[in-house]
């Protein structure tokens, strides 16, 4: 059900994010989701990838420093109102956002975005109290 | 602890001090026959060799600054024959021609003597296997330190600094128990340890002897836990000896015992030349009683400190200094507010999970200065958050400006960016044109 995904600190200099893209290019890993959240100092990359524990080994080992946390891959209805809809359930238990970003690829007629909680359990047990589907780190994967 | 010279370390205060006014009016004669530059300035202020009867006489002598010893460059201040001068040193001369100083064999039988006191201090013995890594040379601290450790007949490896891998190894094939390194060499050892998957526990390493560069007590925590062993402070300047001339002892471990059967120590106001009384925070100003070749009178060390009278548990009877605050030149003054790297650094170390590596920049924005922290962002502290790494900026940036007055920034940086040091570490770039 849950997601793990990996961030890595960047400091805000030009080709920093290339060196991580090209440390795992070299590694063959793939992408599945990425974004980059950025302030005047420094920024922040996560990203979702097959494998997880490789790609944390990777990075450290370039010397950067490497996180993992775990999030929820959801997914949304691709029409007006799908995404209001799992946020109002959301918002009705409390829930709250972190960050959140889509994810390159669609599920049938779904899109899907990756979501931080700062519940993740509560979050869960909302958005299946509402029949929204969840994908596993496998169907993250597969996709 | 046994002491290594007990009948001196514990000599009573009067005898001390009666002992110390006999070798101060005799060295002012010597100097006084010997070298030019203290008679020409002895004259200039009026002062003749016969006025210094003992330690209160002193505040008539001038000073003597470190740009004197660069005028009489290379051997003008020495009161030997060179014939009689077995070794020589010199500091690094980054503002100029380096500053060279002469000892006889007198001389480096006394510093070893000292300096096998202060390991002694620390709890060395001979039957200790002293790893030292302070860098041989033209610096002080390397050779000074190993006949030390041989004068007290331990077993020294003469590592010197650098190559941080091959010293672990050598550390755990040979099983060093002191460690002698500069504070933040000793850092960088531990760190490159962690990355070994060497455990500290493993080692036999039980004290560390660090000097060579201001550090703080937060500083001596961290390298304590992180090589799992009593750090303590040892202070030295090539002009006046090299390390040795004040340890910390391991039953006190609260200020350094000034061996003042060899050396005068005074506080005096920076800006007057004032003598101030014990207690009070100033320049500490050293007069050597005993040197042969390179005797110092008075010499302004510009570094700050005060000195502790109180009788310490060890039973010395040496006065201590306090650990050295900063330097006078190193002193920042951003906006007005007077500022020493290490006391970010103590607030930094503070701060739990940040990393013991940073660096002050600071600058001039138009009329305004400006100084910029950096610290490395460790896995303990990074989060997937902005906020997290946002509120940890805040956070040191409020206990700067609490503690310490000054407002700064703070930039995370990426970890092993700033540059680990293998001697004395460069904590400050001054970007100011003034």
């Amino acid at each position: 059900m849950k997601v793990e995904q990996i961030s890595v600190f960047l400091e805000n200099k030009s080709g920093r994010l290339a060196e991580v893209t090209d440390l795992l290019a070299r590694a063959d890993i793939n992408l599945r989701a990425l974004s980059l959240a950025d302030t005047s100092d420094f920024g922040i990359l996560r990203l979702i990838v097959r494998d997880t524990e490789k790609a944390k080994a990777v990075l450290k080992e370039g010397g950067f420093t490497v996180g993992k946390t775990e999030v929820l891959a959801v997914e949304v209805p691709d029409r007006p109102g799908g995404m209001a809809g799992i946020l109002s359930a959301l918002g009705a238990k409390e829930v709250n956002v972190e960050y959140m970003y889509a994810f390159v690829h669609r599920s049938g007629e779904n899109a899907v975005i990756i979501f931080r909680f700062d519940d993740l359990d509560r979050a869960i047990g909302a958005l299946k109290e509402k029949g929204i589907r969840i994908l596993t780190g496998e169907e993250v994967c597969a996709l | 602890m046994p002491m290594f010279d007990e009948k001196n370390e514990t000599m009573p205060r009067a005898e001390l001090e009666k002992l110390q006014s006999e070798r101060l009016s005799a060295l002012i004669k010597r100097v006084y026959d010997k070298v030019p530059h203290y008679r020409d300035q002895m004259d200039a202020n009026g002062v003749k060799p016969s006025d210094i009867k003992g330690v209160g006489d002193l505040s008539k002598l001038p000073f003597t600054y470190k740009d004197d010893l660069r005028k009489t460059y290379p051997f003008g201040m020495f009161t030997v024959a060179l014939e009689d001068v077995v070794r020589v040193h010199a500091s690094s001369g980054t503002t100029g021609k380096p500053t060279v100083v002469g000892y006889t064999q007198g001389d480096i039988k006394t510093w070893a003597g000292l300096m096998a006191r202060s390991i002694a201090a620390a709890g060395g013995t001979k039957k200790d296997m002293v790893h030292n890594a302070y860098g041989y040379g033209l610096f002080t601290g390397g050779l000074g330190a190993h006949y030390g450790g041989e004068a007290l007949g331990a077993t020294v490896i003469p590592v010197s600094g650098g190559n941080t891998k091959r010293q672990i190894m050598l550390m755990q094939d040979f099983g060093s128990t002191v460690l002698l390194s500069t504070p933040s060499y000793a850092l960088n050892i531990a760190e490159v340890m962690a990355e070994m998957g060497v455990d500290p526990r493993s080692l036999k390493l039980k004290v560390g002897i660090f000097g060579a560069e201001p550090w703080s007590d937060n500083m001596r925590e961290e390298i304590e836990k992180k090589l799992d062993l009593v750090a303590l402070n040892i202070y030295g300047l090539s002009e006046v000896m090299g390390p040795g001339v004040s340890m910390e002892c391991l039953e006190g471990r609260n200020g350094l015992h000034i061996f003042e059967d060899h050396f005068i120590a005074e506080i005096i106001d920076p800006e007057t030349g004032q003598q101030l009384p014990y207690g009070e925070t100033g320049e500490l100003v050293f007069t050597t009683i005993t040197k042969e070749a390179f005797p110092v009178v008075r010499y302004r060390t510009k570094d700050i400190t005060r000195l502790m009278p109180e009788p310490c548990k060890c039973g010395r009877t040496h006065v201590r200094m306090d650990r050295i605050q900063g330097r006078t030149d190193d002193m920042l003054i951003i906006r007005g507010v007077n500022l020493f790297p290490t006391q970010i650094e103590h607030v930094l170390m503070g701060i739990e999970e940040v990393e013991p590596h940073y660096m002050l920049v600071v600058d001039r924005k138009g009329s305004l200065d400006t100084i910029e922290v950096q610290v490395e962002v460790s896995e303990e502290v990074f989060s997937d958050e902005v906020k997290v790494l946002e509120a940890l900026s805040k956070r040191i940036q409020g206990e700067i400006k609490d503690l310490l007055g000054v407002s700064c920034s703070v930039k995370l940086v990426e970890p092993k960016t700033i540059a680990r040091s293998e001697g004395k570490a460069q904590r400050v770039i001054d970007n100011r044109k003034i």
